[in-house]
């Protein structure tokens, strides 16, 4: 099959646009970029360690970005990936945290279900109000990310807290993905059993969506919700059902990241990772794989900043920095690619006019299409 | 030869397409100019150069003899060039005055009435007949289009260009539309007229430029050119005009439409009390104008809109409530009148909109799996049997292929569905001669092979062409329900558009 690399062309583009002004922002600062660039970077893959992080890291982003992808490729908003990967993460914990004394395989298989489960439930609420109701699900994924943060308060503050009143009570061994071979291994890195829940999700969600019939369906909507109604598509399901998958993932986000990576849940905080996916969906061109390597590079990122600030004198903010201009390279691609073609097409035509002054043979006409200038069906 | 308007050597490129080639076009004083052309000839983009919404790349425009540059439709109103747009630029909720004066508009107070007194003088200068108090959602769409006249001649507009006129007209308000246009010239205007309509030329054109891929073909006095010649420049090749179709004895009723009550988008009846039976083997044709139940009927009867009251029966079966699906499984295929909003998924690739109503069962799919390799396979049978033309076959984009193309792909879907009933909507619109051609064609082979064929269309030539029956619809209601044969024309047919009822006369 013949793929299709624009979006991937697009995506390097931003990261190398974004890495540039980067540059110059360290620049602006009296620092050097080039070392500023080393050190960040060499935070991330100097040791086994912490690639290892950067990994950890990415497998929260992975979750969430696969989350906002998702449903954005059924034509969905998803700002709720927070709120999702919250309650996903609350069901992971109380299960964890209640009923350790279960053999551990299960114990996980019990916790991994709870946060998916808890994830789709804090999905289809605002897919069923989209459905029913037309509520936007930008304003009702907003609503629920609170709801979600009140919900987790008031559990954890009055049910599972131990010594601090901020934060639930840890985690117990046998009750988190990390894996002590894996963390012995990489010398004390916090990547855990989440990765690989990742991976499989980004290969099943790839599968949904290239091979089955329900992607075919879900995208068919994503794309063209008229011609879907017309085809005997059932929408409102189809929106249900993709806001309800998007959830389960945020859920898997959330057991990823408080019974992973932090071993235990923070009341009062919305976690940034669910906001972050939105991000990195974009520079991912909301595909599966891409989302993957989105997420790892933001990881990286993440994981070598505070080696940069430590070894430099560029603060630990620019990394931040560096990828907000790349989201919004990413997000105003659509504008630099018009840039790119006007370009590409002045040089083109004053070749054309070149060589018509000096050949006789007339340009190739091709008729003009009328769809191009119609303006866009109208809304009777 | 005093030349009004000249456009002299115009070129202008699109991204990979090059729309005019070299256009030379000259209006003399006093005259009406037709260009004619098929869709995408480079028609539109040519004045819309001349009215300033486009720049050209090359050439000269020069306007009573001198050179000028239009850099936008200011400077182009400022040289008395006014235009009639396809799609009406007008605030529906503001009355004929407002509308007209909008953009004019003297001082900081508006003096409605000393400009209503002038609109009223313009009126009935050129037999416009146009009540400037009017609201304008209130009027009807002739009279939409008296009013974007007005517009220009408010301007004192010198030089008219009407793009498509009579697309959304009944034959009655295009024959007026015709005197108007006759007035304007006997006080002194002149006329260029974009359409693709040779009857309109014939009857009203001074002379007639046409335009082929963005070339000038030729300029002829219509006087002494007929249709038929100008048809074969247009295309450039003969072009069959009759649609060959031999009689036949219509079979069984497939669909029966009983009582059917419907409300449009404003929430009142768009369909009243229709009755009407569609049987194997003929092609009913329904011919009204544009916003008269036509959308609800068509939605009604294919599940996208709620019914009533009334009932629809496919070969007897009563699927008044069924799914859309449900319904296109009873036997309905249907083209629908927007092919980029209903007919294809524009991002899936033309192997995924060809199985649009059918990847949910074996072959396509089995165990909920998607089987892309007969997919492909499928899509290139289609491709070839209904001469689609795309540049990478089964795996090029919907939005890739031209609007031909992609009817012509919606028509290979809804055919290869094999049903009883066949609903096309509009199946033309749009399209070149050529395509023309080949879609008719095809749906006469649908209606021998035995096949019930509801047709919807707007245009009065293809229902006259087609039909084996003719339902006029207006309002909503079904005026009547007519034989096509020789006592037919198409002055009644129109009568009845407008709603009018046969002895109702005089």
């Amino acid at each position: 099959m013949k793929k299709d690399f624009t979006g991937i062309y697009k995506s390097l583009g931003a990261v190398i646009l974004g890495l540039i002004a980067g540059g110059i922002l360290m620049a602006a600062i009296g620092a050097n970029p080039f070392k500023g660039f080393l050190y960040l970077f060499m935070g991330g893959i100097q040791s086994i360690e912490r690639i290892g992080n950067v990994f950890a890291t990415a497998t929260t982003l992975i979750l969430t970005g696969l989350s906002v992808a998702f449903a954005f490729r059924t034509g969905l908003f998803n700002i709720g990936a927070a709120g999702q990967m919250l309650i996903g993460g609350l069901c992971a914990t109380i299960i964890g945290l209640s009923f350790n004394d279960l053999p551990r395989v299960i114990l996980l298989v019990v916790m991994f279900l709870a946060a998916l489960l808890g994830g789709a439930i804090w999905g289809i609420i605002p897919g069923l109000l989209k459905a029913r109701f037309n509520v936007h699900e930008v304003v009702a994924t907003i609503m629920m990310n609170w709801i979600a943060y009140w919900v987790v308060y008031y559990v954890i503050k009055n049910n599972f807290t131990a010594g601090l009143e901020t934060e639930s009570a840890s985690i117990p061994a046998v009750a988190q993905l990390r894996i002590p071979w894996l963390t012995e291994l990489l010398n004390g890195s916090y990547l855990n059993l989440g990765i690989v829940i990742a991976v499989a999700a980004v290969i099943v969600i790839k599968f949904i969506l290239d091979r089955t019939t329900l992607g075919y369906e879900l995208k068919a909507v994503g794309y063209n919700r008229h011609a879907s109604r017309f085809a005997g598509i059932k929408v409102n399901r189809s929106i249900i059902l993709s806001m309800m998958i998007a959830g389960g993932l945020a859920g898997l986000a959330g057991l990823t990241y408080y019974t992973g990576y932090s071993i235990n849940i923070q009341i009062g905080k919305l976690p940034t990772q669910g906001f972050d996916g939105i991000a990195v969906a974009l520079l991912g061109a909301t595909s599966p794989w891409g989302v993957f390597f989105s997420a790892t590079f933001f990881g990286l990122l993440h994981a070598g900043k505070g080696f940069m600030s430590a070894n430099t004198s560029v603060p630990p903010q620019i990394s931040d920095t560096i990828i907000a201009i790349i989201i919004y390279f990413t997000a105003t691609s659509l504008f630099i690619e018009n840039i790119v073609k006007k370009l590409r097409n002045k040089r083109a035509e004053r070749k054309a006019l070149k060589a018509a002054g000096a050949s006789t043979s007339p340009p190739t006409a091709k008729p003009g299409s009328d769809d191009n200038t119609k303006p866009g069906g109208d809304e009777q | 030869m005093e030349y009004i308007v000249e456009m002299l050597g115009i070129r202008k490129e699109f991204p990979g397409v090059l729309a005019n080639d070299n256009v030379t076009v000259q209006l003399k004083k006093g005259e009406i100019l037709a260009l004619l052309g098929e869709n995408g000839a480079g028609k539109s983009t040519l004045m819309s150069i001349l009215f300033g919404l486009f720049h050209m790349d090359k050439g000269k425009i020069k306007i009573r003899g001198k050179e000028v540059r239009i850099n936008n439709p200011n400077d182009a109103n400022a040289l008395g060039i006014g235009m009639v747009h396809q799609h009406f630029q007008l605030v529906e909720t503001f009355t004929v005055t407002e509308n007209i004066i909008m953009g004019v508009e003297d001082g900081f107070v508006l003096d409605r009435k000393k400009a209503g007194k002038r609109i009223k003088e313009l009126s009935e200068q050129y037999g416009l007949n146009i009540n400037p108090d009017e609201i304008i959602e209130d009027i009807s769409v002739g009279m939409q289009q008296r009013v974007e006249i007005l517009k220009m001649l408010y301007r004192n507009a010198e030089v008219l260009i009407f793009d498509e006129p009579t697309a959304v007209l009944t034959p009655q308000e295009i024959h007026e539309l015709m005197e108007i246009m006759r007035n304007l010239i006997k006080e002194g205007k002149s006329i260029i007229l974009i359409t693709h309509k040779l009857k309109e030329i014939k009857e009203i054109a001074d002379r007639c430029t046409v335009i082929r891929r963005g070339k000038v073909i030729g300029t002829v006095e219509v006087n002494s050119t007929s249709t038929q010649q100008m048809a074969d420049m247009m295309v450039g090749r003969e072009v069959s005009f009759t649609v060959d179709k031999k009689a036949k004895e219509a079979g069984e009723v497939v669909l029966e439409i009983d009582g059917l009550n419907v409300l449009n988008n404003r929430k009142t009846l768009g369909l009243k009390d229709f009755t009407l039976q569609v049987r194997r083997g003929e092609i009913v044709g329904v011919a009204g104008v544009e916003g008269n139940g036509q959308t609800e009927l068509v939605e009604a009867v294919t599940g996208l809109r709620k019914i009533e009251s009334g009932s629809v029966s496919i070969l007897g079966q009563d699927t008044a409530r069924y799914s859309v699906r449900k319904k296109n499984e009873a036997g309905i295929a249907h083209i629908p009148e927007d092919r980029q909003k209903f007919g294809l998924v524009m991002e899936y690739t033309l192997a995924e909109n060809f199985v649009l109503k059918s990847y949910y069962h074996p072959p396509y799919s089995n165990f909920k799996l998607l089987n892309k390799d007969i997919m492909n396979e499928h899509a290139e049978k289609l491709i070839k049997d209904f001469d689609v033309r795309a540049g990478q076959g089964s795996k090029s984009p919907a939005k890739a292929l031209s609007g031909g193309n992609q009817q012509k792909a919606i028509l290979g879907r809804e055919i290869d569905l094999d049903t009883d009933l066949l609903i096309a909507v509009q199946p033309t619109r749009g399209l070149d001669v050529g395509a023309i051609e080949y879609i008719h064609k095809r749906l006469v082979e649908q209606r021998d092979s035995g096949k019930a064929v509801l047709l919807v269309s707007l245009e009065l030539d293809e229902i006259m062409d087609l039909s084996d029956r003719i339902a006029v619809i207006n309002s909503g209601e079904l005026i009547d329900l007519v034989i096509n044969d020789d006592s037919v024309n198409e002055y009644d047919i129109g009568l009845m558009m407008a709603g009018v009822k046969r002895g109702d006369e005089q």
